[in-house]
């Protein structure tokens, strides 16, 4: 603000900061209404109701016999279901924590142990892992083999070797019967 | 072109290398413009934020979108329901086409009645126009992507136009359709235009505004400013001015928005598209309207479509059809009954457009559409013959401060205050 010399020195100064004060007041105004006007145009990139509406599913899982896999798709992923064998649950649980990169224990990864549900997205940059078919590969620890980068991972979904991070993830998921599950 | 004038030394740099600051504050920091605008010279930067919130919320619309005749009305209904804020963004988008129109038809009359369009401002008249006429086209194919009953039968009733063409008249409808009727092509490729054209508008406005900055902004007296003690820098007094202006004008925008998004625009396009019925009335959106009376008035097919885009024609030759050489309105006694009489006749056709083609006010329109031919190409070179203009003030300053004792000079202070 420009500031005049004049011998009432003390009456500029008072009024330049009068003024100071409306121009950042009015700035500060302006930088709200902005960004009011800024977020509707932003946020309607974010998922509208209708795709979050079809954020849940619901899975016959009877169908599926032992050492059998499916995938179904859930909000526009894949989600593998395995139903174990006993000889993949006893393997999945015996295994030690200081041998896994993402130390989990298999019981926190199931909620009932013959049923294994867990998103089939590796988790390093994004790829399907292979595994789910009879005949595929599955890796050095009979789970899935991410074809990408080379990850594998165990029969509890678990990162053994590559360049995977964690293990893969486990999406909410409730049992509504003994043979229905809710995903999400 | 001093770089010194900037204190930032980053600034400086850039612009020693880059003059983009120099020529920022050259056009709009110190640009001299006439001290003496009225509010009437605030709808230039109106129309030009208009245009930023069209593009702004069309790009985002564009998002969500589906330019397919089986569900671009169900994406469009999507947007008003599922898609965040998205009633917020469509229904600024839709009377943003409304407010764009009124105040460029403000920009347009303030225009005819300061005589804007006179030496040396033909070109710039002329650049506007085109932008009209752009806007005329974008805001035509835009109504036609919600694909309800109006914009279909819109879409259809205009693209005829072309139809009334001799000989090719037939085949030019056939391309514009990309098939035998308005359908899946035509709707795509009106989305494609309806994408591109905002972007050739912005390019006109740019030489719009070059062609403004060459001789500067017309002002209420009409005269050139005589030096340095006419003029005021552009900023802060007309950003100032311009942003108030803004405000007003955004609160209005505001509230049609919130309290009546659907005033200007017609139930019917709710109902979607069925290309076996027509509906029992069709009109265009308002700010056609106009020109739609001109269409309906002439009884016949091709002088109709004639009639129509020779009503924005005559535009493009005004600056040589108004020859007096006196600019202001407010300095010619008999331009200003006239101007009214324009403007009412304006109005009229309007109004006259929406009403059914029956009855009193086919007489209405074609008598209304006579007036508007006759005020352009009759009444205005006339004029320029044979009115007698008031005195001229000697300059700006004078008329603004009172300082001369012409007649005119005071009537004109009282129009700026």
């Amino acid at each position: 603000m420009a500031k005049t010399n004049t011998s009432k020195q003390e009456d500029t100064h008072v009024d330049g900061r009068r003024r100071d004060f409306i121009v950042v007041a009015s700035y500060a105004m302006a930088g709200i209404g902005a960004a009011a006007v800024a977020w509707p145009l932003i946020d309607q990139m974010n998922p509208a109701a209708d795709t979050l509406a079809l954020a849940s599913i619901e899975v016959d899982i009877s169908k599926i016999d032992i050492g059998q896999s499916i995938t179904v798709k859930w909000r526009g992923k894949p989600v593998f279901i395995r139903h174990r064998t006993e000889d993949e649950i006893n393997t999945a649980q015996s295994v030690e924590l200081s041998q896994l990169k993402d130390p989990q224990l298999d019981v926190d990864r199931v909620s009932n142990p013959k049923y294994l549900v867990m998103i089939g997205v590796c988790t390093h940059l994004g790829c399907v892992p292979l595994g789910q078919k009879t005949g595929e590969i599955k890796g050095e620890y009979d789970g899935w083999f991410c074809p990408c980068h080379g990850s594998h991972y165990d029969s509890s979904g678990r990162i053994r070797k590559g360049p995977a991070p964690v293990n893969l993830e486990i999406p909410p998921y409730t049992f509504e019967t003994e043979s229905l599950i809710k995903i999400g | 072109m001093s770089a010194d004038k900037f204190s930032n030394p980053v600034v400086r740099w850039i612009d020693h290398r880059l003059p983009i600051f120099s020529f920022m504050d050259h056009e709009l920091n110190e640009y001299p413009t006439p001290k003496n605008l009225n509010y009437f010279w605030n709808f230039g930067s109106l129309a030009g934020v208009s245009l930023v919130i069209m593009i702004v919320t069309g790009i985002v619309l564009a998002m969500s979108y589906t330019p397919h005749v089986d569900y671009a009305f169900q994406s469009v209904e999507r947007i008003m329901r599922d898609v965040n804020h998205g009633w917020l963004l469509r229904y600024i988008h839709m009377n943003g086409a409304s407010f764009f129109f009124i105040v460029v038809f403000i920009h347009i009359f303030r225009g005819l009645y300061y005589g804007s369009y006179k030496a040396p401002r033909e070109l710039l008249w002329i650049l506007g126009v085109l932008i009209l006429l752009l806007m005329m086209a974008t805001a035509f194919m835009g109504y036609v992507l919600p694909w309800g009953q109006m914009s279909f039968w819109g879409a259809t009733v205009i693209t005829n136009l072309f139809s009334a063409i001799p000989f090719v008249g037939d085949s030019i409808v056939t391309f514009l359709w990309g098939g035998f009727s308005v359908d899946n092509p035509t709707l795509n490729r009106f989305f494609a235009l309806h994408y591109l054209m905002p972007f050739l508008i912005v390019g006109v406005v740019i030489l719009h505004l070059v062609a403004l900055h060459r001789f500067g902004s017309n002002n209420p007296i009409g005269i050139d400013p005589s030096g340095p003690q006419d003029t005021v820098p552009f900023h802060p007094y007309y950003t100032i001015k311009d942003f108030f202006g803004l405000s007003v004008f955004l609160t209005l925008f505001a509230a049609a928005i919130f309290f009546f998004p659907n005033f200007m625009g017609h139930p019917d396009n709710y109902i979607p598209a069925n290309p076996m019925q027509t509906p029992a009335h069709i009109v265009p959106e308002w700010y056609f309207l106009p020109f739609y009376a001109i269409l309906r008035a002439v009884p016949d097919k091709l002088g109709g479509v004639l009639a129509m885009f020779g009503a924005i024609a005559v535009l493009f030759i005004l600056p040589w059809l108004d020859r007096s050489p006196i600019r202001s309105g407010n300095f010619r006694p008999v331009f200003k009954i006239f101007f009214w009489v324009f403007f009412a006749d304006c109005i009229a056709l309007g109004y006259l457009g929406g009403m059914p083609a029956e009855g009193i006010y086919v007489v209405l329109s074609r008598v209304a559409t006579a007036w508007y031919f006759l005020h352009f190409l009759v009444i205005l070179p006339l004029l320029s013959v044979i009115e007698t203009p008031k005195p001229l003030p000697q300059s700006l300053s004078k008329s603004v401060l009172g300082g001369s004792a012409m007649a005119g000079a005071a009537s004109a202070v009282k129009e700026k205050v």
